[in-house]
């Protein structure tokens, strides 16, 4: 009974949320500019779409023998495969946001429940779900990349790790490197980065080609 | 040094940071050289997926801020459920859980109370079922002892009431003796023919119910049979019925009660017949009184010659005795009878050879004072 009014409760909270939407721009055209500030990573459309659909996702979870946190889990991988989906390019809007959402958080946490345990592999559904099987391979194969690339950059300690960081992931120049690193000038900081970057590549092509058999 | 170098102009090369005339120079060089191309492909692969990297993991921490952020401002539930929601999440996460436990709870309960049934001594088990039994069992005793306090007052009805008969005057008086160790009795018809109720003593001084088995008025023979619980089937009789008919002049003995005690006679065969020509009798020269009636008369080799049955009034020291073969005759027609065809007479002496005290000292057990009212 209890479960009844809960989601009750919770169907009420998205209609609000959605009408209050839809107060301000068509729903498709909003759609596609939040797709298109995900794909940019902005930070207000970022924002949005985490805030019109983790409330669900969360639900979806906690009736499912989840927890808060498995729901940010799974909600946030979700959204890592919608920002994957709209950055190559190839992402064509035939679904909600939404459902898209979703589909792959239904997807995930079966696997994750399959993985823990044996006796659940089914996930009682609270909305329709498109097939995202295919997207949700490709971003599980995309996250061992990123965790192989993780623990090469770890497993070459400091200053190595922070070097590389700084240059190839924050992007910041060598003067500054140089300078927040304390080298004496930009050009011992720049052998140094190469220094490194021999290393991580040794790395890290040893354990692509390791991870690819 | 040189790998250095070379990796820098590639990154370069790549990140497009080359002046025109550079940038010339070094696609010649990838031209002419496979290594370097090599390298100017692997190195784009690789700062792909590090940029790849780099902006996967930028986004990851700004969603985990962006949550934090939003969970702070309220604008999604908060991580943590109050109340009902609470409760039911609990529930929801653990009542998996929770069955499964409660059925494992529910399988070792009875696996242990199988195993305790299992293992416990059978020894309780069969008390407890004794006990249950039991109920019947005291029943059936307390019926059993209705039984027997029933039995007891007939008992003691039948005991007042011989107590009341035991007055009864033993009016007749005489001697039997046994020829069966079962109780068979062999004494003369006139002692008991007139009795209602007959009672055999012996030497001891025990006394035993004996009822009339048969009698033959025509020979003053009279078979009797102790009916009394308490008398005890003796042994082989030790003495033997003769079939022969006894020589005169024979020494001879007998065992009577002319009183309570059993007494000791002797004498000699006199005639071989009785009373005035009586056939069926002989006469003895023995000194008899009136219990002697019906003892047996034995030879010197302890075998049963005859039945004292009479005396002559007018001379002392005169008495007839019934010739043993006509007991021959009285068991041979009682047999007849089902129920007795398989008493048999004891035909051969046990004390033959013994002298006439030890002799006695056998027979006397088996010599009763036979008494009718």
């Amino acid at each position: 009974m209890e479960n009844i009014f809960f989601q009750v409760g919770l169907g009420l909270l998205f209609l609000k949320i959605s009408i209050k939407i839809n107060g301000i721009v068509k729903p498709e055209n909003n759609e596609k500019t939040l797709l298109k500030g995900l794909a940019r990573s902005d930070k207000k459309a970022v924002e949005t779409i985490y805030k019109d659909n983790f409330n669900m996702i969360q639900s979806l979870i906690l009736n499912n023998n989840g927890s808060s946190d498995d729901a940010k889990d799974i909600f946030q991988e979700a959204m890592i495969v919608l920002y994957e989906k709209v950055r190559s390019g190839t992402f064509e809007l035939n679904c909600q946001i939404k459902t898209y959402l979703y589909s792959v958080c239904r997807r995930l946490w079966l696997k994750r429940l399959q993985q823990l345990s044996r006796y659940s592999n089914e996930v009682a559904d609270i909305q329709t779900s498109v097939p995202v099987e295919d997207d949700v391979e490709d971003h599980e194969k995309r996250n061992v990349e990123f965790e192989m690339m993780d623990k090469a950059i770890d497993s070459l300690g400091e200053p190595c790790r922070s070097l590389l960081e700084a240059y190839y992931l924050q992007k910041k120049t060598m003067q500054e490197i140089a300078a927040g690193f304390g080298y004496t000038n930009a050009d011992n900081a720049k052998t140094q980065k190469y220094k490194c970057l021999v290393r991580l590549k040794k790395i890290f092509f040893s354990q692509y080609k390791n991870g690819k058999q | 040094m040189e790998d250095i170098q070379i990796l820098d102009a590639v990154e370069r090369y790549i990140k497009g940071e080359m002046n025109p005339d550079e940038r010339l120079h070094f696609e010649n060089l990838r031209k002419t050289s496979p290594e370097i191309d090599q390298l100017v492909v692997e190195h784009t692969l690789f700062l792909q997926q590090m940029n790849r990297f780099g902006e996967w993991k930028k986004f990851r921490s700004s969603l985990h801020d962006t949550h934090t952020r939003l969970a702070e401002q309220g604008k999604i539930d908060s991580a943590r459920l109050k109340g009902k929601a609470k409760v039911i999440y609990l529930w929801k996460r653990y009542k998996r859980v929770a069955a499964i436990a409660a059925i494992i709870a529910g399988v070792t309960t009875l696996a242990i109370s199988t195993l305790v049934n299992i293992f416990t001594p059978q020894a309780d088990n069969a008390r407890v079922q004794e006990l249950s039994r039991d109920i019947p069992n005291i029943k059936h005793q307390q019926n059993m002892q209705v039984d027997e306090v029933n039995n007891l007052k007939n008992e003691v009805n039948n005991i007042k009431s011989k107590i009341n008969l035991q007055p009864i005057p033993y009016k007749a008086g005489g001697t039997g003796f046994l020829i069966d160790g079962k109780g068979f009795l062999v004494t003369n018809a006139h002692i008991v023919l007139t009795s209602r109720h007959i009672a055999v003593t012996n030497n001891k001084g025990e006394q035993f119910h004996a009822v009339l088995v048969k009698a033959y008025p025509d020979k003053d023979i009279a078979i009797l049979k102790i009916d009394d619980d308490r008398f005890k089937t003796l042994s082989t009789i030790p003495y033997g019925i003769s079939k022969e008919e006894s020589d005169v002049a024979e020494p001879i003995f007998t065992l009577g009660y002319p009183r309570n005690d059993i007494v000791y006679s002797e004498g000699y065969l006199s005639a071989k017949t009785g009373f005035n020509g009586d056939t069926l009798s002989c006469q003895l020269g023995i000194a008899a009184n009136r219990g002697n009636s019906g003892g047996p008369v034995f030879n010197h080799e302890g075998e049963v010659i005859g039945i004292l049955s009479t005396k002559e009034t007018e001379a002392e020291g005169v008495a007839f005795a019934i010739q043993s073969k006509y007991i021959f005759t009285a068991i041979n027609e009682l047999r007849k009878d089902t129920a007795y065809k398989n008493l048999r007479l004891p035909l051969k002496s046990n004390v033959r050879g013994l002298d006439t005290k030890q002799q006695v000292k056998k027979i006397q057990d088996y010599v009763f004072f036979v008494k009718g009212d």
